[in-house]
C-alpha cells in the first residue's frame, strides 16, 4: 500500500534558525502517527508545513496525491485543504458563530452544500463527538474541552482523508483531556488517517501505529508505541523519563 | 499664481487659526478637567449636571455653537469681536470632549493605586489630586493630542461667524481669484502642517504607552 | 438686560424646520451607510498583502484626517466647478463627507480588523476557505461587533457634521435655519431650536444604532456580552 502522506528530507528554517533538519517519514491510509518531543523541536512546524500554513526550504511533501515543494501556488492549497483538516490547541472557534454555524460555515460556502444537507451532516458529527444538544449554544458558553470537540467536528464535517491535531488538549483543564482524547481514539479506531502532536504519552502509545521522537529538528526515533518502553537513544530515555 | 500680498494674508488667517487653536487647548484644558472630575463627583446632583452638560455639547454640532456664542454674545449687550464668540463657543466643545477622555483615564486608573493611595496618610482630595488624576492624564495623553487635531481642524468654522482665519482668508481669496486648487490646496497643506505633528506625536504616545505596560 | 425671547417665528416654521430635520437625517443616512462601505474597503487595503497599497490607503487617511472638512468641502465643490463640472452643492457635499468619514471609518475598522487573532484566519484557510471568505464570514462581522460602540460616536458626530455643508448652500437643518434667521432676524432663538433639533436628532441616532447592533449581531442579542 503506497503511503497517503510521504515527506522527503524536508527542511525548513526561520531566519537563522532552522526548525526542521531533512525531516523523512511516510504515513499510511489509516494509520495514526504521534509526533513527540520537547518544546520547540520543531513539531508544531513539521505538522503547519504538512497542510501548507508554512512554506518549506526544501525536499518535499506529498500529501492526498498533493505535491508542496519550496513553492506553493494557492489554488494546490485550498484543493490541500478539502483533503487535510487540522485541529488547533487553542480551538479557534469562529466566537460570533454558534456551534452550528462554526461547522456548517465551510460545506456550505467551499462544498456549496445545500442548507438542509449541511446541517443534517453538522448534526451528525456533533452527536459524533457528543455534543448534539450544544448545536444552537455559542463557543464562549462551552468548557475546553467542548470546544475542542466543537472543532474537530467542525473539522469533521469538511470530510477529509487526513486530519491533523496540534496538541489538542495542551491548553485543557486535566479533567477535561480525557473527553477529547476518547474523540481521538474512536476516530482511529473507524480508520481516519491521524497525524498528532501530542504531550499525552500513554494515549500515544496506545493508539499511535508510529510514534516519531524529534529532537533539534531530526527524527531522534521512530517506532511502533512499544518504543516508548525501551527507548534506544539516551534523549528519548530522558524524555519518557520527564513525561511519564 | 497667488501673488505675495494673498499668501501674506493667509500666513496672517494661519496665526489666527493658531491663536484659537491655542485658546482652545488652554481655556478646553481648563475646563475640561473641571468636567471629568465632576463627572466622577460623588454627589449625584453634580455627577448629572455635569453629564448633560456633555450630553448637550457632543450633541449639536460646533457650527450651531458658533452661532448661538456670537447672538448670545451680542443679546447679552456685548459689543465683542467674533473671535470672542469663536473662543468661546470652542473652549466649551473642546472642555466637553476633553473631559470625557480624562474621565476615561480616572476610570482606567487600576484599582491598586486607588487602594495603595489609601495607604499612605493623605485626605481623600489630596490622594485624588495627587495620585490619581496625574496617572488618568498620563494615561489619556495619547487620546487628546488626537483630539487636539480635531480642535486645529474645527478652528475652521469661526470663519462661519466671520473670524478672520486661515479658512475665512481663504475663501475670500478664492473669491477674487478664482483660483480654487491653488488656493484651497495651499491651505490644505498649511493646515497638515499643523495637525500631522499632533497626530504623529499622538501616535508615538500611544506606542510607547502600549510597551510600558507589556 | 431685558431681551425679550421671541419664539412666535416657530409657528410659521416649524414645517420648514421639521423638513431641514429629515433632510439632515437623509443626508446622514446616506453618507453614514457610504462612508462605512468606503471606510471598510480602505481598511482592508490598509491590512493588503501589498505594500503599495497599504501605502496608498494610509496616505488617504493621513491628508483627509490632518485636513478641514470645510477646506475639502470648498475644493470640491469650487474646484470641480472651476473644472466646468456642474455636479450641484448637494452632491459635492455628499462626496465630501463620505470621502472625510471614510478615513475616520477606516481606522477604527483597522484596529477591528487588527484583534482578530492569527489562528481564526489559519482556522479558516484550513477549511478551505477563500482569502475574500475569510475577510466575509470570519474576520468583519466580529471586527465590526468589536468597533462598533466606536462606530456609533463616529456615526453621530457625522451627523452633526453634515450642518457644515450649510456653507456650501445645500439642503440640511442649518442652511434652512440660516434662511430663516435671514427673514426673522431671531437669531439665537432660532439657533437654540436647531441645537435642540440635533440633540434629538442625536439621542434618535443612538438609540438606532442600539437596535441595529441587536438586529446584526445576533451574539450580542443572545448574551449581551461584548465579543
Ligand atoms: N513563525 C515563526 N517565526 C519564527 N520562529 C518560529 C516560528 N514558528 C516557530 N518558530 C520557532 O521554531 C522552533 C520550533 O517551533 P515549533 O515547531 O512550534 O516547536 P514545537 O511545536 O515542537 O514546540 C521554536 O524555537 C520556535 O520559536
Ligand atoms: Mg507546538
Amino acid at each position: 500500500m503506497s503511503p497517503i502522506i510521504k515527506l522527503s528530507n524536508v527542511s525548513k528554517s526561520f531566519g537563522a534558525l532552522q526548525v526542521l533538519d531533512g525531516i523523512s517519514f511516510d504515513v499510511h491510509p489509516g494509520s495514526v502517527v504521534a509526533l513527540i518531543g520537547r518544546s520547540g523541536s520543531g513539531k508544531s512546524t513539521a505538522l503547519r508545513c504538512m497542510n501548507g500554513l508554512e512554506t518549506i526550504d526544501s525536499g518535499e511533501i506529498d500529501i492526498c496525491s498533493h505535491r508542496l515543494g519550496t513553492t506553493v501556488e494557492k489554488g494546490l492549497l485550498r484543493a490541500l485543504h478539502l483533503d487535510v483538516g487540522m485541529v488547533f490547541q487553542s480551538y479557534n472557534l469562529f466566537p460570533h458563530l454558534t456551534v452550528g454555524q462554526n461547522i456548517m460555515l465551510a460545506p456550505r460556502w467551499v462544498k456549496k452544500s445545500a442548507k438542509g444537507e449541511a446541517r443534517e451532516r453538522a448534526m451528525e458529527v456533533l452527536s459524533r463527538v457528543g455534543l448534539a444538544e450544544k448545536f444552537d449554544s455559542y463557543p464562549e458558553q462551552l468548557s475546553g474541552g467542548q470546544q475542542q470537540r466543537v472543532a474537530i467536528a467542525r473539522s469533521l464535517a469538511m470530510q477529509p482523508k487526513v486530519m491533523l491535531f496540534d496538541e489538542v488538549t495542551s491548553a485543557l483543564d486535566p479533567e477535561l483531556t480525557g473527553e477529547v482524547l476518547r474523540v481521538m481514539e474512536s476516530l482511529a479506531r473507524e480508520g481516519m488517517t491521524m497525524v498528532l502532536v501530542t504531550h499525552e504519552m500513554a494515549f500515544a502509545r496506545r493508539v499511535a501505529d508510529t510514534v516519531i521522537f524529534m529532537h533539534k529538528g531530526r527524527i531522534h526515533e521512530k517506532g511502533p508505541g512499544a518504543m516508548l518502553e525501551a527507548p534506544s537513544t539516551p534523549e528519548l530515555a530522558q524524555f519518557v523519563g520527564n513525561g511519564l | 499664481m497667488l501673488t505675495t500680498f494673498q499668501i501674506q494674508a493667509l500666513l496672517v488667517g494661519a496665526l489666527w487659526t493658531v491663536g484659537l487653536a491655542l485658546v482652545a487647548f488652554i481655556g478646553g484644558g481648563v475646563i475640561g478637567l473641571l468636567v471629568a472630575v465632576t463627572r466622577v463627583s460623588r454627589h449625584r446632583i453634580v455627577r448629572n449636571l455635569s453629564f448633560l452638560y456633555v450630553q448637550i455639547v457632543q450633541g449639536t454640532p460646533l457650527l450651531i455653537q458658533m452661532m448661538l456664542a456670537y447672538f448670545g454674545l451680542s443679546l447679552l449687550g456685548y459689543d465683542l469681536p467674533p473671535f470672542a464668540a469663536a473662543c468661546l463657543a470652542i473652549v466649551v466643545y473642546a472642555s466637553a470632549y476633553f473631559g470625557e477622555i480624562w474621565r476615561g483615564g480616572i476610570l482606567t486608573v487600576p484599582k491598586t493605586q486607588w487602594e495603595a493611595a489609601e495607604c499612605l496618610a493623605l485626605s481623600d482630595a489630596q490622594r485624588f489630586w495627587l495620585i490619581i488624576v496625574p496617572q488618568a492624564l498620563r494615561l489619556s495623553t495619547p487620546p487628546t493630542v488626537g483630539f487636539m487635531v480635531q480642535v486645529v481642524k474645527n478652528t475652521s468654522l469661526a470663519s462661519v461667524i466671520g473670524v478672520a482665519d486661515l479658512t475665512y482668508t481663504s475663501k475670500l481669496i478664492n473669491n477674487s481669484t478664482f483660483q480654487p486648487f491653488q488656493v484651497f490646496v495651499l491651505v490644505a497643506a498649511l493646515y497638515f502642517v499643523m495637525c500631522f505633528p499632533l497626530a504623529w506625536w499622538s501616535r508615538k504616545l500611544e506606542d510607547r504607552l502600549n510597551v510600558s505596560n507589556h | 438686560m431685558a431681551y425679550q425671547f421671541d419664539f412666535s417665528f416657530l409657528s410659521e416654521y416649524w414645517p420648514e424646520l421639521l423638513r431641514g430635520l429629515w433632510l439632515t437625517l437623509k443626508m446622514s443616512v446616506l453618507t453614514i451607510v457610504l462612508g462605512f462601505l468606503v471606510g471598510t474597503v480602505l481598511a482592508i487595503g490598509r491590512t493588503a498583502h501589498s505594500a503599495w497599497v497599504r501605502r496608498a490607503c494610509g496616505v488617504y487617511v493621513e491628508v483627509i484626517r490632518n485636513t478641514p472638512l470645510l477646506i475639502q468641502m470648498f475644493l470640491i465643490y469650487f474646484g470641480l466647478a472651476s473644472l466646468g463640472l456642474k455636479l450641484g452643492a448637494n452632491f459635492c457635499a455628499i462626496l465630501s463627507i463620505v470621502i472625510n468619514i471614510s478615513a475616520y471609518t477606516c481606522e477604527i475598522m483597522r484596529a477591528g480588523i487588527e484583534s482578530i487573532r492569527k489562528g481564526q484566519l489559519e482556522a479558516a484557510q484550513c477549511l478551505g476557505l477563500s482569502r475574500l471568505q475569510t475577510l466575509a464570514a470570519v474576520v468583519l462581522p466580529p471586527a465590526t461587533e468589536r468597533v462598533y460602540p466606536a462606530l456609533t460616536s463616529q456615526f453621530i458626530l457625522i451627523m452633526l457634521t453634515t450642518s457644515v455643508v450649510s456653507q456650501i448652500s445645500a439642503e440640511e437643518l442649518t442652511s434652512i435655519a440660516a434662511r430663516i434667521d435671514s427673514i426673522t432676524f431671531r437669531s439665537f432663538e432660532i439657533y437654540l431650536v436647531v441645537a435642540l433639533l440635533y440633540i434629538l436628532l442625536a439621542v434618535a441616532v443612538r438609540g438606532t444604532f442600539w437596535l441595529i447592533a441587536r438586529l446584526v449581531f445576533p451574539r450580542l442579542r443572545r448574551l449581551g456580552t461584548p465579543l
